[in-house]
């Protein structure tokens, strides 16, 4: 029962890890905080299911042109509204992501519907048995996807140019500008790549939960996940949305029912209180 | 043009800037006064749900206007306020005018402890923080069923006083009314005080403001009680109102009304408050009347008004920063200076950098 737990938490864990992910990404490069992180998700498995049951695609095509897709959306969406946000303050920034989660929302109701679709799973329900503990062969898909997707990004920010240029750049953007990088593409790469990340989460998720307009509240869960890794740390946001995913399982089984639901607020509002930097986090100095 | 001389300065913390300004407020009080008697019900009661909003707003902009600390999590001092009063008038046969201001302590109190855990974060640290307390509180809402009657939840009747029941929607209209005019005047009032000062001190800069003498750790705690006390205020005039709460009326969404309705009106002043408030209400009204100009398949669609929210909330942000009250303003400052009025005073400045990193 307990490693049964720890197995399904593990693969939510890893779709929180994918959300808070897609945070970290932009609020390292740009200091937005994108509340509409969950919406973008909502909309890359919209757009998956789309393809799959409308045009009748196979699956891993399906997979491919969603996220380009979403990235593409990413991409117009910094070009045409989010540059004109630059050096707003962070309580304009914020209210602004949530009006553009609230009229995604609103856009996806009226395209999508208001029902509740269902994922066509292509691997049926398989099951892998390792010892006492049964694993459905979609949870190692989703935790193998979300190891591939972070060695990419690792190895992506690590050798190629314009990887290097997005770290340059979230460390210090006007240093980064003065040294010849193009801060503007970076900032339109980082929200396409956010985007797609969403998009894989949307996809990964779809099997686990239902497709549904409000789907991308889930993404305020993610939060706490981010946080706890420390906002801005890519590796923090992998282990804190592992780490919440666990633990929201775990309260399940040993704490009151109702305790599952806040759990990762609870865990939110102790961290903030104790080491509001995060596990990975660095303490950021607010200049004079 | 007007010109206005001022000679000392007790003028400049005047509370009406002109005489005639006076004469105004007044005319819009008397105004206000007889609305119930010529009125239909139905917009006496919006006037009061706007009412409610406005004393709502006007404590969020103590916290995030005022003070520069973001909340998003407002709803769950709204819903203490609600529950109190309803806990007591109900189930411990408290009289609704001794629940009222009760309803605001228990906020405060409930806002203080939320305020020091605050006094460590800040921007979007604060943000989630509150946002995360409003969860639990929502959840709490729905656990603690001897006070809250979980899903169930309570049924309020209006007050009475004496032999006045205030059961009619024109009676209950005069109660709102006192209180939106009573709590416009403290705040006011409190803008121009000392404290207020070192609010909004402490929002332009917090370090300037330490060296000025200013504890922030008061501060910032008093903000949040201050604030949480107005909205649980406002949460306690608000059960009766609909003489049914359940946790529905406090999700994360009203949170985030409340402060779509501070930047609408205008961040950071009583009128903006009661703009944002009265815009924000009466926003379905608005929309059905826009929905007649529009193409019938558009109309019929579900999730029309949550799209008008918000793009709404979106073009305030990117071309009205100062809202409603900001573009009022400029107009008055356009008929102040008439023939002298340039295009570009108002212009945004455009910024292309910030960072609160300082690596």
């Amino acid at each position: 029962m307990f490693l049964q737990q720890i197995a399904s938490g593990l693969a939510l864990g890893c779709v929180y890890a994918l959300i808070a992910l897609g945070f970290v990404l932009i609020y390292k490069a740009t200091e937005v905080v994108n509340f509409a992180q969950g919406e973008f998700m909502m909309l890359g498995a919209f757009v998956a299911l789309s393809l799959m049951t409308g045009a009748k695609l196979p699956f891993f095509l399906t997979i491919f042109l969603a996220v380009m897709i979403m990235g593409v959306f990413g991409m117009v969406l910094e070009r045409m509204v989010m540059r004109r946000l630059v050096g707003e303050p962070i309580f304009a920034l914020v209210m602004f992501t949530i009006g553009l989660s609230i009229f995604l929302r609103s856009i996806a109701g009226m395209v999508w519907s208001t029902d509740t679709f269902k994922f066509p799973t292509v691997f049926g329900k398989s099951f892998t048995q390792i010892g006492s503990v049964t694993i459905s062969s979609m949870d190692i898909l989703v935790v193998s996807i979300t190891a591939a997707l972070v060695i990419i990004l690792y190895l992506f920010f690590k050798f190629t140019d314009i990887g290097i240029a997005m770290e340059a750049t979230s460390q210090n953007q006007f240093a980064s500008f003065l040294m010849g990088i193009s801060v503007e593409r970076v900032f339109n790469l980082i929200w396409a790549i956010s985007a797609m990340v969403a998009a894989v989460a949307g996809i990964l998720l779809a099997p686990i939960l239902f497709i549904h307009k409000d789907m991308g509240f889930i993404g305020l869960k993610a939060f706490p996940a981010a946080v706890l890794g420390g906002f801005g740390s890519i590796p923090g946001a992998i282990v804190g949305g592992l780490i919440i995913g666990l633990s929201e399982n775990l309260a399940g089984v040993f704490l009151p029912a109702w305790v599952k639901d806040v759990f990762a607020y609870i865990i939110l509002i102790a961290v903030l209180m104790v080491r509001p930097e995060g596990i990975f986090g660095i303490q950021e100095k607010k200049r004079v | 043009m007007r010109f206005k001389l001022k000679k000392s300065y007790v003028e400049d913390l005047r509370l009406f800037e002109y005489r005639s300004s006076l004469m105004w407020y007044l005319a819009l009080l008397a105004f206000l006064a007889v609305f119930p008697f010529f009125a239909g019900t139905y917009w006496v009661y919006n006037f009061m749900l706007a009412g409610i909003y406005s004393i709502v707003a006007l404590g969020l902009n103590i916290l995030t206007g005022y003070t520069g600390q973001i909340s998003l999590g407002h709803a769950a001092f709204y819903a203490i306020g609600a529950y109190t009063t309803g806990f007591l008038t109900t189930k411990l046969g408290c009289t609704f005018w001794l629940a009222l201001p009760l309803a605001g302590m228990a906020a405060a109190l409930i806002g203080l402890i939320v305020g020091i855990p605050a006094l460590r974060l800040t921007g979007i640290y604060l943000a989630i923080a509150t946002m995360g307390f409003a969860f639990i509180i929502d959840q709490v809402i729905l656990e603690w069923k001897y006070v809250t009657n979980g899903t169930n939840g309570l049924i309020v009747d209006r007050p009475t006083l004496g032999p006045i029941s205030f059961n009619s929607d024109q009676a209950y209209y005069y109660v709102i009314l006192l209180f939106v005019v009573l709590f416009v005047w403290i705040t006011k009032n409190f803008e121009r005080s000392p404290t207020g000062r070192a609010f909004i001190a402490v929002r332009d800069s917090e370090v300037a403001a330490q060296t000025m003498g200013i504890s922030l750790a008061k501060v910032k705690t008093t903000a949040f009680a201050i604030s949480a006390f107005y909205t649980g205020f406002a949460g306690g005039l608000f059960a009766p109102l609909i003489n049914f709460i359940g946790p529905d009326n406090f999700s994360i969404m009203e949170s985030i009304n409340f402060i779509v309705i501070i930047i609408v009106g205008g961040i950071g002043s009583v009128h903006g408050s009661i703009f944002g408030a009265i815009f924000m209400t009466f926003l379905s009204e608005i929309i059905r009347l826009g929905k007649d100009v529009l193409p019938e398949a558009m109309q019929r669609m579900v999730g029309f008004q949550g799209a008008v929210y918000g793009l709404i909330l979106m073009a305030f942000i990117l071309f009205e920063p100062l809202g409603l009250y900001g573009r009022w303003l400029k107009i008055r400052f356009l008929f102040e200076v008439f023939p002298l009025y340039r295009r570009d005073t108002f212009r945004k400045k455009r910024k292309f950098y910030r960072s609160e990193r300082s690596r």
